[in-house]
């Protein structure tokens, strides 16, 4: 083990995780590929999508690639930082909304 | 990073020495050590030694002067550069041209090639022979000065077609890349271009631009990009163009500057490489161009010329010693470089090669 989690040299070493279970990992990276390939969506529209889940799911490999996949595919720091936060809004907002929960709660707890 | 207002050959900056940058590019590598030569790549791919296709394109460089200093700029050209070609080494072009018959493009290059005194007469003389001719225009050249305002109309008299840079449509990333305020004087040119009938589908007067990434990163997909920048710009300004050609930084000069002094250095030179596409090796321009710089030297490309690469000994040297048929048959001068040519789509100066 490192002494760190995470080393920015590892992502390039992504495509190892097939050394351990072959079939499941190419199956995954054929997936992978399909999926990032333009079809409804152009891969512009997909990078930016992958750029706000990298953000929401806090992926730092994820954010490294698809900030670099972003500014390649043509979109500009405005596009980028909106889907940002829209990652934001959707992460706050789902926390926030579970104060209704909260709020029903009191109302069957208190008087 | 600023922009310096210098060429790197006015600082006396050791990028400007072709010799060091050759060597700085020998060592390019990561961790697990330097990477192939790319000629032991081509041969990998049955494709060494790399000899033209048959040569098409006289690409002229009419000198090293410009308006703009580009951080990118593989020509390290600029306001302080005096390189510049002179009549009779255009007309020893022109006698080139007329025994070279398969030379059906000429396609004039700089610096700002409008600033050199010459530009208009060499223009005129080629268009008279009835070949086509391009222009590598950077739009601002345009409204640098009263002198200029005319180049549209002049263009189109002579049937030019014009290539324009704009590495982005919005500002801020052109003018990381070109200068305060270049884009705005671009989005002018391109309106005067326009009025004279400039980049209309089926006008027959073409304007392209020119997308390079404004950084250590590699273009996307040239159809994607083109009709992002057409929606983009006929929506903002109104302006149109024919097509957009995706071409890639070469690390070499002003570029190589920037990655080494960014930190981006080996990791841009490790994309080119891992992108390495056989396809568009075999296509790369140097197998259909010639390139002549300033003073009539012969060259294998543009970049070969800013690194001062020859064409092979034993050819042809020099523009008046031209010979189509000898030259046909050399092997082009490769270095690492060229990975810049090959890496995904591939990169020209007419944009992917695949
Ligand atoms: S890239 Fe073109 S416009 Fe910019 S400095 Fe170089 S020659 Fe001039
Ligand atoms: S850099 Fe020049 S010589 Fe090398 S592959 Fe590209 S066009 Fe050919």
């Amino acid at each position: 083990m490192e002494n760190t989690y995470y080393n920015p040299a590892d992502l390039k070493k992504f495509g190892n995780i097939t050394e351990l279970q072959p079939e499941m990992g190419r199956k995954f990276f054929d997936y992978y590929g399909e999926v990032f390939k333009e079809g409804a969506l152009t891969e512009r529209e997909k990078a930016l999508i992958a750029l706000a889940v990298s953000h929401a799911v806090q992926c730092p490999y994820c954010i490294d690639s698809y900030t670099s996949d972003c500014l390649e595919k043509g979109a500009d720091e405005n596009q980028m930082m909106e889907a940002v936060h829209v990652a934001a809004a959707i992460k706050g907002g789902a926390a926030l909304v579970h104060g209704v929960q909260m709020m029903n709660k009191i109302k069957d707890l208190t008087m | 990073m600023p922009i310096p207002v210098k060429s790197l050959k006015a600082q006396q900056h050791q990028f400007a020495n072709p010799a060091y940058q050759l060597e700085v590019l020998q060592h390019a590598g990561t961790e697990e050590g330097d990477f192939p030569h790319f000629g032991a790549k081509l041969q990998e791919h049955q494709l060494y030694p790399l000899q033209p296709t048959g040569t098409t394109i006289l690409q002229v460089n009419v000198g090293k002067m410009c308006n703009q200093t580009c951080r990118h700029c593989h020509v390290d050209a600029g306001p302080d550069r005096k390189e510049i070609m002179t009549r009779a080494t255009m007309q020893l072009c022109l006698d080139a041209l007329a025994k070279s018959p398969q030379l059906t493009t000429v396609d004039l290059t700089g610096g700002a090639p409008e600033m050199n005194p010459d530009f208009r007469w060499f223009v005129e003389q080629l268009s008279g022979m009835g070949r086509q001719v391009i222009v590598r225009c950077n739009l601002t050249i345009i409204l640098a000065n009263p002198k200029y305002h005319d180049l549209p109309e002049f263009f189109k008299k002579h049937q030019v077609q014009v290539v324009s840079s704009l590495p982005y449509f919005s500002a801020s990333r052109t003018d990381a890349q070109r200068g305060d305020g270049v884009f705005e004087k671009s989005i002018k040119a391109l309106q005067m271009l326009n009025v004279v009938g400039y980049g209309q589908e089926g006008g027959g007067l073409e304007l392209n631009l020119v997308y390079n990434p404004s950084g250590a990163f590699l273009p996307a997909s040239q159809r994607s990009l083109e009709a992002e920048f057409k929606r983009r710009l006929l929506g903002a300004y109104g302006v149109v163009f024919n097509s957009l050609f995706c071409i890639t930084n070469l690390p070499i000069s002003r570029y190589l500057d920037y990655l080494i002094e960014s930190g981006n250095y080996s990791s841009y030179m490790e994309k080119l490489v891992t992108a390495f596409n056989p396809e568009a090796a075999a296509n790369v321009m140097c197998r259909n161009t010639i390139s002549v710089g300033w003073d009539g030297a012969l060259y294998d490309c543009d970049f070969n010329q800013m690194l001062e690469l020859k064409v092979q000994p034993g050819t042809p040297q020099h523009i008046r010693d031209f010979d189509l048929g000898q030259l046909d048959q050399r092997e082009i001068v490769l270095n690492q470089h060229c990975y810049g040519c090959t890496a995904g789509a591939g990169s020209s100066c007419g944009g992917s090669t695949t």
